[in-house]
């Protein structure tokens, strides 16, 4: 069947929705990533069966679906029942039986499964009532977890495509165009650069062939939004794609996805497929006579891809190098011509901003950032996962309400935000409401939402080295400042944290950041200092530590610490397990000691100490002791 | 034709030339290694960074621009020697000769911005090439395409495919000849030539004897330009003496 017509659609949607509708109860098992490393995809296959087996599907119109990530990939796999709204938390698929048993037919919960918050301990039955579920507002995401991903009739049932109708139909391109600008949304790759702006820019170039590209090269370590969004509703970027395309009066469309995506690539393909046989894409959409395809290109996994101009290099079958962008890609982008690049989660955003009107976007988030944003909430934080919330919310709301805090209770030291390119912001500016300006003032940006949650174990030189490190690999090469810049920059920092550092070190690395901001060709090199000069500028006495004293004040840079265990010690013998070297000495209950020629400093029984027993302190402090 | 202000001079140029142009028009000295008339600008070396505030910018709003690659536009203002493009420049130059402590060129380039010795830490297998990329882009201008850069970041190179003898390549030293640091190296005889590690053979001169160009770039040359193979293997000594002998026909008729 094809839609010929918007009364087609409408009827089908109608369908689809009754469809939906006929059953009454359902189980949504999340095969998000996260989840099916767990085991998601064999319990999905346990519930189909059991429910064959018992004939459930005809006796209670219970259904099973696979449906993309919920997001709280800590606790997976997840399942949710609806209606209820029950959520079960690391089920496992020789449980399946029993859930069918107690929890369908016998209307009984199992408590082991449920979630317990850990602030109170307390175990909360409904998804609904979560705090990390509560919090959220969904609108790039707002299909994720509801639909499988594969059925493109599910996601009609949930609103898909009713955008696409609505800007074929019943607007003008430049309606379409005045709905986004009325959004006031942002680019989400990180930028922030006016959507509608962006679109308006591509529109004015001359020419009659231009190009909607979706940039699916998410590479930030800790990022992982738009994989989720591709794998969990990849209708939502075509919807997006197609209203851009009608938009801007293009017929070509382009996503280019990285080969490390398999499930993205897979869906996507699926859903082109999909939506192509019904006549949603491809040559006259619905009937309108519009015509807009989109194929999927495969990157090769260069973080430098991300970059726009690089992005396009390499879908033209170019190497994947970042160019001047004195003559914008929207007039001179993919071969050479006009070309509007915008991030998954943005394209995901504009179905609903058409369906709903910009209106009631841009009445979500902050004066100059509207809407929400998606966020990888990972590192030392309780409840790790994937989040959207209106713009504006605080970091301490997130780290604190929605992540449940830092692991373990230990004291909060940083946050980093923005990937490797980001900053860290510290713990007096947990009330920072997160958005554009506000996170480029702190020294961090947007990026492409990931948040790493660092707690006091956590040494800022090593941290800003890490994102170096990343950073020298994934350079191209191409400009001076970046490719020789950054492999200085890491020469500096292994002296650093290795105990060679010398005076004038942090003034030379403030010298090499500003030549690397200034001097280099594409975005990545310009803001490859940002780690290393926001945790400069908030934890400068621990950089002067490692110069001056000799010492990692956290604790973590190996040549620089030893480990010792304090009186307190009771015995418990967990240390000596731990040990990977038996540097560890002590029978049961009584004082242990650590041989430090035999230590390498991993800190593998501090961590396990639990009465905290075991101290880190310089090893210089330690070798003053020993002449004394 | 636009006119703009580099170093408070004004200058007027043809409309679609880049910065770099302007700059030398007004007398600017800026540096670059990367650039070449005739190729199209790369903007890799960052050495020709200027300061650059278009007529409709705020007049104290600068915005930091490589000159190779940025178009003019009327009423720019340029300034070539800003504090921080200095600033910029010695880094890069500072950078550069840690990569390549004992290539001439950048030593002279780096003592002109008073830099004797690099700051950072010295390149412990020193190398000649600067990756300014010349040389392939030469190679690709030419239609040949025989070397390009592998890897990337700190371990990129230029090299052939696989680092073996590039099959493409036909031996017209165009690559040697651009490059700024005399990197690429290659041995030439009357008989034969080698680079990349491929040998190739010489046509000669048939009057001179004089090896003129490889057989593989003759071959090249006259499939792409239509002009015989045999225009390619005349030395520029065989076509003077040619023209010299019409000359001569030229005073008997006389």
């Amino acid at each position: 069947m094809r839609i010929e017509s918007k009364d087609q659609f409408d009827a089908l949607r109608t369908e689809a929705k009754k469809l939906e509708d006929s059953h009454k109860r359902k189980i949504l098992v999340c095969c998000g990533t996260g989840c099916l490393a767990t085991g998601a995809k064999e319990v999905a296959e346990s519930f189909a069966k059991e429910i064959e087996e018992r004939g459930l599907d005809v006796e209670v119109g219970l259904g099973v679906k696979s449906t993309g990530c919920h997001g709280f990939c800590e606790r997976g796999p997840l399942v949710v029942f609806q209606p209820e709204g029950l959520l079960y938390t690391k089920v496992q698929a020789k449980r399946v039986p029993e859930i069918i048993e107690k929890t369908i037919l016998g209307e009984e919960l199992i408590p082991g499964l449920l979630y317990k918050n850990p602030a109170d301990n307390e175990r909360i039955p409904a998804y609904e009532e979560i705090p990390f579920y509560k919090n959220q507002v969904r609108v790039a995401m707002r299909n994720i977890g509801r639909i499988d991903p594969t059925d493109l009739m599910d996601a009609i049932a949930h609103d898909a495509y009713t955008g696409v109708a609505k800007a074929l139909f019943e607007m003008t391109p430049d309606e379409v165009l005045d709905e986004v600008e009325v959004s006031g949304q942002r680019g989400r790759g990180g930028a922030g650069f006016y959507t509608a702006r962006k679109w308006r820019s591509c529109k004015a170039a001359p020419g009659d062939r231009r190009f909607v590209l979706c940039n699916g090269d998410e590479g930030d370590p800790g990022a992982f939004k738009d994989r989720s969004i591709m794998e969990g509703d990849p209708h939502s970027v075509l919807e997006g794609m197609i209203i851009g395309a009608c938009a801007l009066g293009a017929h070509e469309g382009f996503i280019y996805v990285r080969d490390e995506y398999p499930l993205a690539v897979v869906n996507l393909q699926v859903a082109i497929v999909e939506a192509r046989k019904l006549g949603l894409l491809g040559e006259n959409i619905m009937g309108s006579g519009f015509d807009f395809d989109i194929q999927i290109s495969r990157g090769g996994g260069a973080f430098v891809c991300g970059e726009s101009s690089a992005l396009m290099r390499s879908l033209a079958g170019k190497t994947g190098e970042p160019r001047a962008k004195y003559v914008h890609s929207t007039e001179k982008g993919l071969f050479d011509l006009p070309t509007v690049l915008n991030n998954v989660e943005t394209w995901a955003g504009i179905g609903a901003i058409i369906h709903h009107g910009g209106a009631w976007f841009a009445a979500m988030g902050t004066k100059k950032s509207k809407g929400t944003k998606a966020f990888s909430l990972v590192g030392k934080v309780k409840n790790t996962g994937l989040i959207e919330l209106p713009m504006g919310t605080t970091l301490r709301h997130i780290i604190f309400d929605i992540g449940g805090g830092v692991l373990k209770d230990r004291p909060f030291k940083a946050v980093q935000t923005g990937g490797p390119s980001g900053g860290c912001i510290p713990e007096d500016l947990l009330d920072l409401p997160v958005d554009y300006e506000k996170l480029t003032e702190a020294g961090s940006m947007m990026g492409s939402g990931g948040m790493i949650v660092m707690d006091d174990r956590t040494c800022m030189v090593d941290v800003a080295r890490y994102f170096l490190g990343f950073l020298t690999e994934e350079s191209c090469g191409k400009c001076t400042p970046c490719r020789e810049g950054l492999k200085q920059m890491l020469a500096i920092y292994d002296a650093l944290i290795e105990g060679r550092g010398r005076e004038g070190d942090i003034e030379k690395i403030e010298a090499l950041a500003n030549g690397m901001q200034l001097g280099s060709l594409c975005e990545l090199g310009k803001s490859a200092p940002n780690p290393v000069l926001s945790t400069l500028k908030y934890f400068r006495s621990e950089y002067e530590a490692h110069i001056r004293d000799r010492a990692c004040p956290a604790g973590i840079c190996r040549e620089l610490t030893a480990f010792e265990i304090m009186d307190d010690c009771d015995g418990c013998h967990v240390c000596f397990k731990a040990c990977p070297t038996e540097a560890i000495e002590g029978t049961i209950k009584e004082l242990h000691v650590i041989h430090q020629d035999l230590c390498i400093s991993c800190g593998a029984c501090l961590d396990v100490c639990p009465t905290d027993s075991i101290r880190t302190l310089p090893k210089i402090e330690l070798a003053s002791r020993e002449v004394v | 034709m636009p006119t703009l202000r580099v170093n408070g001079r004004k200058v007027t140029v043809e409309e679609d030339v880049y910065l770099l142009e302007a700059c030398r028009a007004a007398g600017a000295e800026v540096p670059t290694l990367c650039n070449f008339d005739g190729l199209e600008p790369w903007g890799g070396c960052r050495l020709c960074v200027v300061d650059m505030s278009l007529a409709k910018w705020d007049d104290d709003w600068f915005k930091m621009v490589t000159a190779c690659n940025h178009p003019v536009e009327e009423g720019m203002t340029v300034i070539t020697d800003s504090e921080r493009v200095l600033a910029t420049r010695r880094v890069v130059l500072d950078l550069l000769l840690a990569r390549c402590p004992e290539t001439p060129l950048i030593q002279q380039l780096a003592r002109e911005q008073g830099i004797e010795e690099t700051s950072y830490e010295l390149n412990p297998e020193p190398t000649d090439c600067i990756l300014c990329g010349l040389c392939t882009r030469v190679c690709d201008h030419i239609g040949v395409s025989a070397i390009a850069s592998t890897d990337r970041g700190w371990g990129r190179e230029i090299a052939p495919p696989f680092n073996e003898p590039p099959p493409d390549c036909i031996g017209c030293l165009a690559c040697a000849e651009i490059c700024p640091t005399d990197h690429i190296k290659f041995t030439n005889s009357n008989i034969r030539r080698t680079i990349w590690g491929k040998e190739f053979e010489m046509l000669r001169d048939p009057k001179t004897g004089e090896a003129v160009i490889t057989r593989a770039q003759a071959e090249h040359f006259a499939a792409r330009s239509g002009v015989p193979k045999s225009y390619f293997e005349t030395s520029d000594k065989s076509k003077r003496l040619e023209l010299a002998k019409t000359f001569e026909k030229l005073q008997v008729v006389k």
